[in-house]
């Protein structure tokens, strides 16, 4: 008689519902998962390490290479252990643009998570869709900080620069007329605080869109309605937090619970799931959505009414302006020691936690005095959450560890760090 | 975020059988734990009522090897600068932090019930360094004590799968240690006559681009200390 074995399967590194470079081993008796073991780790880049190696200032480009769909928060923690150390406070105006930037990206993150989760589910004009609306926000983040992506916008002490008062426009070309042009630019024409104004008008009804497309959706529901369900009680074992923990019925959100920057002025509401499934958690994501929007909407109408410094107004940590450097001699040399040396932060270590739009983004941080981390400890959402997959999937089909590994929104940059 | 004033003494009245020590910096409460009483105190802090640590968010290995050793001196400095330049011996032998014990681990519980966190910081001792694990507390650790397994090499006794997690398969070492060259050990590179990949000493020489310094005059809100 033949001896029957469960089978051993590989899924990834290279896989497109991988979500970057995740590897799985897969136990399986015939299409149902026994064991998923994930193996992870291939883009481990040593992120802590080079820290260690660098004055504060230099890393703070590299928080953006962690979670790289949600670039601004990564930054914030990191600014915001820095800033407790060195126990110094950034001005209002600071805290509302950083409030308003840290919802952008929430923004970001979930309408890239939405578009590759419906595509991973089999639904492809999601995508589209909601690359249709990132780019707009991806222009905001380039009107601010002249990248794309990678924004370093965030410093201790404030952020890099105020907001500009223009927004920037597009360029003729061979390939636009004056007429498309002219319609390109038509919500360009002020700052960029009435152009983002303008995206919070619109944005309402796009999510109506997505969810037209899917929340309805019966192929949908199938495929997300009781897939890896997680108790109240698991997802507090397994440190899960951010949409995931409130997906499984915790109202618990670092904005409100534990305040930073400007979020004890502003108003929105937490939403929560009741099942803790894929499609719980689809609906808790779709919901922080239109609260983002609304939280932005407050930080715009408080900004244009509040001008005022960005920036402390102390040169060892902040680098003095252009002018002042041309004139003062006490500016040139903190200038100069600023970007050679940085600034020493005194003896001691924080955990300092954002909400970041995966969970609880933290940075422990270790310094013995010197211009450069001790140790530098980054705590990943996704990490935690990625260590429940084989809880997760156990005793599902194959195809439902896609739709689960997507519903937990992994980036590896961040698992891996 | 509830009192820290309050949990501290709570704890100290009524857990002081633990022999902690509590600190309280910047509003964060620190226990530094002996080993042994490391996981009776964790199934306290996560049963009581009142303490309700229902999630361990982090557990980050530490290595205290150069805590406080700068690499240029700067108080009394005035005529030397820093050799930007390759400068092997400063690699090979590195100076050494006065700091009897050398690894901690240190965990972040958070209380969602109460609002409130604690971090707790164990020194493992000396090598082989063990110290037990928390899989049964709190499942989040399994993944967390496997990273500090790997990068650091403190083994958690009674882990169900202590592996390494993010370092290559076959790696040697535990690269986050302070003694761990930041360039590494080996690189890799593909070879056609074996049609393969292979790994070869490293090519590139270590150098350091800003040198660590530590000053106390520095900073604005510090203590002068003179």
């Amino acid at each position: 008689m033949a001896e029957i074995r469960n089978f051993t399967m590989n899924f990834g590194p290279q896989h497109p519902s991988a979500h970057g470079v995740l590897r799985l081993v897969l136990e399986m008796e015939g299409e149902v998962i026994i064991k998923s073991d994930p193996h992870i780790g291939l883009l481990h880049r040593a992120t802590e390490k080079l820290a260690e190696s660098k004055p504060y200032n230099q890393s703070i480009g590299y928080m953006d290479r962690l979670d790289y769909v949600s670039m601004m928060c990564n930054e914030h923690a990191y600014v915001m252990a820095i800033e407790k150390l060195l126990q110094v406070t950034p001005p209002l105006r600071a805290q509302y643009i950083r409030s308003m930037f840290d919802e952008i990206t929430r923004i970001l993150n979930h309408l890239l998570w939405l578009g590759s989760h419906a595509i991973d589910i089999g639904a492809m004009s999601v995508f589209l869709y909601a690359f249709r609306e990132r780019e707009e926000l991806i222009d905001c983040y380039e009107a601010v900080s002249g990248s794309r992506m990678h924004a370093t916008y965030y410093r201790p002490g404030g952020v890099k620069s105020d907001l500009p008062d223009n927004m920037p426009q597009y360029q003729a070309s061979r390939w636009r007329n004056k007429k498309e042009l002219k319609k390109l630019n038509a919500n360009r024409q002020g700052s960029l605080l009435d152009f983002i104004w303008d995206f919070t008008e619109r944005f309402p009804k796009h999510i109506d869109e997505y969810e037209t497309l899917l929340t309805d959706n019966r192929i949908w529901k199938q495929r997300t309605v009781g897939i890896g369900v997680v108790t109240p009680e698991r997802a507090l074992q397994l440190g899960f937090s951010g949409p995931m923990l409130r997906g499984s019925g915790i109202a618990w959100d670092l904005r409100r619970k534990q305040a930073y920057a400007a979020y004890e002025y502003l108003n929105f509401d937490i939403p929560v799931g009741l099942n803790g499934d894929c499609y719980d958690r689809y609906l808790v994501r779709i919901e922080e959505l239109r609260q983002s929007n609304h939280i932005i909407r407050q930080c715009v109408d408080w900004l244009k009414q509040n001008p005022g410094p960005v920036n402390i107004n102390d040169h060892k940590i902040v680098p003095p302006r252009r002018v002042e450097m041309k004139e003062s001699m006490e500016s040139l040399i903190h200038h100069f020691k600023l970007f050679t040396e940085g600034y020493c932060i005194p003896e001691g270590e924080c955990y300092a936690a954002v909400e970041h739009p995966k969970g609880e983004f933290a940075i422990y941080l270790i310094s013995d005095g010197a211009n450069k981390p001790y140790r530098l400890k980054i705590r990943a959402p996704s990490f935690n959450h990625l260590a429940s997959l084989d809880e997760m999937t156990k005793g599902h089909m194959l195809a439902d560890l896609v739709a689960v590994l997507s519903s937990q929104d992994i980036v590896f940059g961040e698992v891996d760090r | 975020m509830a009192n820290v004033e309050n949990l501290k003494l709570r704890l100290e009245q009524r857990y002081s059988h633990f022999n902690f020590i509590s600190q309280i910096k910047a509003e964060e409460l620190t226990l530094e734990v002996p080993k042994e009483n490391l996981r009776p105190l964790c199934i306290v802090l996560r049963d009581d009522p009142e303490l309700k640590f229902e999630q361990l968010m982090d557990v980050a290995g530490v290595d205290y090897f150069q805590h406080g050793v700068s690499e240029w001196e700067t108080v009394q400095a005035s005529t030397t600068g820093f050799e930007r330049g390759v400068q092997r011996e400063n690699f090979i032998n590195p100076p050494i932090s006065a700091k009897k014990n050398r690894f901690a681990v240190v965990y972040h519980l958070l209380s969602i019930t109460h609002n409130h966190r604690i971090a707790l910081r164990v020194f493992v001792g000396e090598e082989p360094l063990f110290v037990d694990s928390l899989v049964d507390v709190w499942s989040s650790a399994n993944w967390n004590e496997r990273e500090a397994y790997d990068l650091f090499g403190i083994i958690f006794e009674n882990h169900p799968d202590l592996r390494r997690i993010l370092t290559d398969y076959g790696f040697i070492g535990h690269p986050f240690r302070k003694d761990f060259p930041l360039i590494g050990d080996v690189e890799a590179r593909f070879d056609a006559a074996q049609g393969r990949v292979i790994y070869e000493a490293v090519s590139i020489e270590p150098r350091t681009l800003v040198p660590k310094v530590i000053r106390t005059d520095h900073c604005e809100g510090q203590e002068k200390n003179g």
